[in-house]
C-alpha cells in the first residue's frame, strides 16, 4: 500500500525517454506508409502507394485503397525495419493514425498496430493525422541532411541541449491535400493544437482532382493542373475565391463565421461552366488558361485567408504539409506572402509532406519523450477525429 | 499452440493445442462476439483476453491461423491485418483458411451425412455459399466457395446464417435442439482444422493468408474519365 501511494505521489521521470524509438504507420488515405524515428531522427520512410490503381477513377476508391493496404503492410514493414537497421522488439512504441480519414483504410492499420503492440508489449499510440503533419517538421533526416530546406530561422529554434530543434514559439499549421485543408494553431505537439480554420466543402487537392476531370488532364489532378498552368495565362479567367464576401469575413475585431475556412466547390462548378461554353461553342476548351486561372483561384485565396489567420493568432511560425505542399504556386505565392507578413515559412521535403510513416512516427516519438499514456486495445478507428484530439 | 482468428461475420479467436485425443486440435480458450461491425474495436482486447486466461506468451505460440472468409469486406480485413501484425510480430507463420470451413465442421460434428451446404450473408440478397460431403471416409469441399442469390444454389440441405435469411429458398439441415440456420463461423473450429492440416491429418484446408472477397469493388469509372480516355 504504502508502495503505492509513493509511486503516485513521486514527480514522473525525470525525461522519460527523449529518444524514443519509434514506429508509425499510415492508412488513412491511399498511402501504406511504415516509418521508423528515434527521438526526432528520421530512420525509415517506407510508402507503397495504391495511387496507380485509382488513376482510372480520377479519384481515391476506398474500398480499391482498403484491399491495398491489406497486401502492402508487411512488406513496408519489413522494408522499413531493414532500412532502419532495426528490429521490432527494439522499438519502444507502436503509433498508428487512429483519424481522420477513410474509415475503411484506417481500421486495416490500426488493426496491424494492435497486433505488433500486443505481440511485441510496447505501448500503442492512436494518433492523429493532422497533428502528424506537423510533427513531421521537426525531423532530421540524416540521409539529406537538414530536412527544412525552407525555414530561416534553424539557429533560433534549436533546443541547446542535444541539437534537435524545438516547436518554434507560436507555431501555426497550414494543412492542404486531397482529403484536408485546415490552418492551425499548434502550441504543443503534445497538447495544445487548435482548429483555426478548415474548407466547409472540397478539400484543395480534391478542387485538382475534380478540375482536373472537367479538362482532361488525368489523376492526380495536383501535378497535372500545375503542368497545364504554367503554359496558360492565370488572369485569363476570374473564378471565385470563396468565402470572401464581407459577410463571411467580418472583421478582425468582430470576425464572421467563415472568416478562416475556405470553399472549393463553387470554384469547381465555374470551371465547369467555362469549360461548357467553350465545348457549346465548338471551340477548342482553353486548357492551359484555365487550368492557371483555377490554380490561381486555389492558391490566391489559400494563401492570404491562412497568412490572415496567423496574423490575427499572432503565429510567427508556419509550416506547410500534405500532398499539396509540392504544388510550385502554393509554394512560390505562400513564401512570398509569409516574407512580406514576417510569418517563418518552413516546408518539409515533399516525401514528408505527403502521406506517410514517419509523420506518424515522429508524432508518436513526442507523445513518448512528453510522458503521454498510451491507447487502450480497445480504441476504434475515427474518420473524423477533431484535430484537438492528439491521441486517442 | 494455435492462435485462430476469424471476422468473417461476428468476431472470433481461439488458443488451439497441439495435442487431442481426436485428430483435431484442442479449445484451450475461445470468445466471440456476433456484433458486426466492432472488429477493429474487440479484437485485440479479445485476443488479448483468450492469452491471459491460458497465461500463454507469444514463445508458446507457433502460429496464427485466420479466416479468410469470404465475408463483408471491412470487418474481414480487421481480422486479417491483425493476424499479420501478430504473426509478424512474434515471428511465427500465418495459416489461412476459408470461414466457411468452420461451419462445416460443426455441421459434420453434429452428425450431418453425405452432401450439404454452408450459406452465410453476403447482404445485397445473396449469399456467400459452399458445398461439402460428408462420408465414411471423412470430409471434404466439392464445390465452392462462392457468392449469389440462395435461389441459385444447388439443392441440398445447408447449414449456416443464410438458410436463416433466405429460408424459402434455402432447406435447412434438420438437428435435434440445434438451429444451423443461425450458425456464424467461429475461429475455434477454424484453429482445431488447421491444427489438424499441420499434424498431416487434413489436405487441402490451409491457403494463403489473403482475403477471399469473391466480389470487386464495385467502383465505377467516371464518366469524365471514360471520356478522356485514362
Amino acid at each position: 500500500m504504502s508502495d503505492k501511494i509513493l509511486t503516485m505521489t513521486s514527480a514522473p521521470e525525470p525525461s522519460q525517454n527523449p529518444a524514443p524509438l519509434v514506429l508509425g504507420i499510415e492508412t488513412s488515405c491511399d498511402e501504406t506508409g511504415v516509418g521508423i524515428v528515434r527521438g526526432r531522427q528520421l530512420l525509415a520512410n517506407e510508402v507503397a502507394s495504391s495511387m496507380a490503381e485509382h488513376i482510372r477513377f480520377g479519384g481515391v476508391i476506398p474500398e480499391i485503397a482498403a484491399r491495398a493496404h491489406v497486401e502492402a503492410f508487411t512488406p513496408t514493414l519489413r522494408r522499413a525495419l531493414d532500412t532502419a537497421g532495426v528490429r521490432l522488439e527494439d522499438v519502444d512504441a507502436i503509433a498508428v493514425t487512429a483519424g481522420p480519414g477513410l474509415a475503411g483504410a484506417l481500421m486495416v492499420g490500426l488493426s496491424a498496430a494492435k497486433g505488433l503492440a500486443l505481440a511485441t508489449g510496447k505501448p500503442l499510440y492512436g494518433i492523429n493525422h493532422l497533428v502528424a503533419h506537423v510533427a513531421v517538421g521537426l525531423l532530421e533526416d540524416p540521409q539529406n541532411g537538414a530536412s527544412r530546406p525552407h525555414s530561416d530561422n534553424d539557429a533560433d529554434s534549436r533546443g541547446a541541449s542535444n541539437g534537435v530543434r524545438d516547436l518554434p514559439p507560436n507555431t501555426g499549421a497550414l494543412l492542404v491535400s486531397g482529403g484536408h485543408t485546415e490552418i492551425l494553431r499548434v502550441g504543443s505537439l503534445s497538447e495544445d493544437v487548435e482548429l483555426l480554420g478548415s474548407t466547409i466543402d472540397d478539400a484543395a487537392g480534391e478542387a485538382y482532382d475534380k478540375t482536373a476531370r472537367l479538362l482532361s488532364l488525368g489523376y492526380p489532378g495536383g501535378p497535372k493542373i500545375d503542368a497545364a498552368a504554367k503554359e496558360g495565362d492565370p488572369t485569363a479567367f476570374r473564378f471565385p475565391r470563396g468565402l470572401t464576401m464581407p459577410k463571411f469575413e467580418g472583421t478582425a475585431e468582430e470576425p464572421g463565421k467563415h472568416r478562416h475556412n475556405w470553399s472549393f466547390s463553387g470554384l469547381k462548378t465555374a470551371v465547369g461552366r467555362a469549360v461548357e461554353q467553350f465545348e457549346k461553342a465548338g471551340q477548342p476548351v482553353p486548357t492551359a488558361d484555365i487550368a492557371a486561372s483555377f490554380q490561381e483561384a486555389v492558391v490566391d485565396v489559400l494563401t492570404s485567408k491562412a497568412v490572415r489567420a496567423c496574423q490575427e493568432h499572432g503565429i510567427t511560425s508556419l509550416l506547410l504539409g500534405g500532398g499539396v505542399a509540392a504544388n510550385s504556386r502554393l509554394r512560390g505565392l505562400l513564401a512570398e506572402r509569409c516574407q512580406q507578413a514576417g510569418i517563418s515559412l518552413t516546408v518539409p521535403p515533399i516525401p514528408l509532406c505527403t502521406d506517410n510513416g514517419a509523420m506518424v512516427a515522429a508524432l508518436g516519438a513526442e507523445l513518448v519523450a512528453a510522458g503521454k499514456p498510451a491507447s487502450s486495445y480497445a480504441i476504434p478507428a475515427d474518420s473524423s477525429l477533431p484535430v484537438h484530439c492528439i491521441t486517442r | 499452440m494455435l492462435l485462430a482468428l476469424d471476422t468473417s461475420a461476428g468476431a472470433s479467436t481461439a488458443l488451439i493445442s497441439h495435442k487431442d485425443t481426436d485428430d483435431l486440435g484442442q479449445i484451450l480458450a475461445q470468445w466471440s462476439t456476433d456484433a458486426p461491425n466492432t472488429h477493429a474495436e474487440v479484437l485485440a482486447p479479445a485476443v488479448q483476453e483468450v492469452l491471459g486466461e491460458v497465461g500463454a506468451t507469444g514463445e508458446q505460440i507457433s502460429g496464427v491461423v485466420v479466416g479468410v472468409g469470404p465475408g463483408p469486406f471491412t470487418g474481414l480485413r480487421v481480422g486479417l491485418a491483425l493476424g499479420h501484425a501478430l504473426a509478424e510480430g512474434w515471428g511465427k507463420p500465418l495459416h489461412g483458411i476459408c470461414s466457411l470451413d468452420s461451419l462445416a465442421l460443426r455441421a459434420v460434428d453434429a452428425g450431418v451425412e453425405g452432401e450439404f451446404l454452408v450459406a452465410t450473408d453476403a447482404r445485397r440478397r445473396e449469399v456467400y455459399w459452399a458445398a461439402y460431403e460428408h462420408d465414411e471416409d471423412g470430409s471434404r469441399l466439392i464445390q465452392g466457395p462462392f457468392v449469389g442469390p440462395a435461389a441459385e444454389l444447388p439443392q441440398l440441405p445447408a447449414v449456416g446464417a443464410g438458410v436463416g435469411l433466405y429460408p424459402e429458398q434455402l432447406q435447412v439441415v434438420e438437428l435435434p435442439g440445434e438451429d444451423p440456420s443461425s450458425w456464424t463461423p467461429h475461429a475455434a473450429e477454424l484453429g482445431r482444422l488447421a491444427q489438424g492440416a499441420l499434424a498431416g491429418e487434413l489436405n487441402g484446408v490451409l491457403c494463403e493468408p489473403r482475403p477471399l472477397y469473391l466480389r470487386e469493388s464495385d467502383a465505377k469509372v467516371p464518366a469524365q474519365m471514360k471520356k478522356s480516355g485514362t
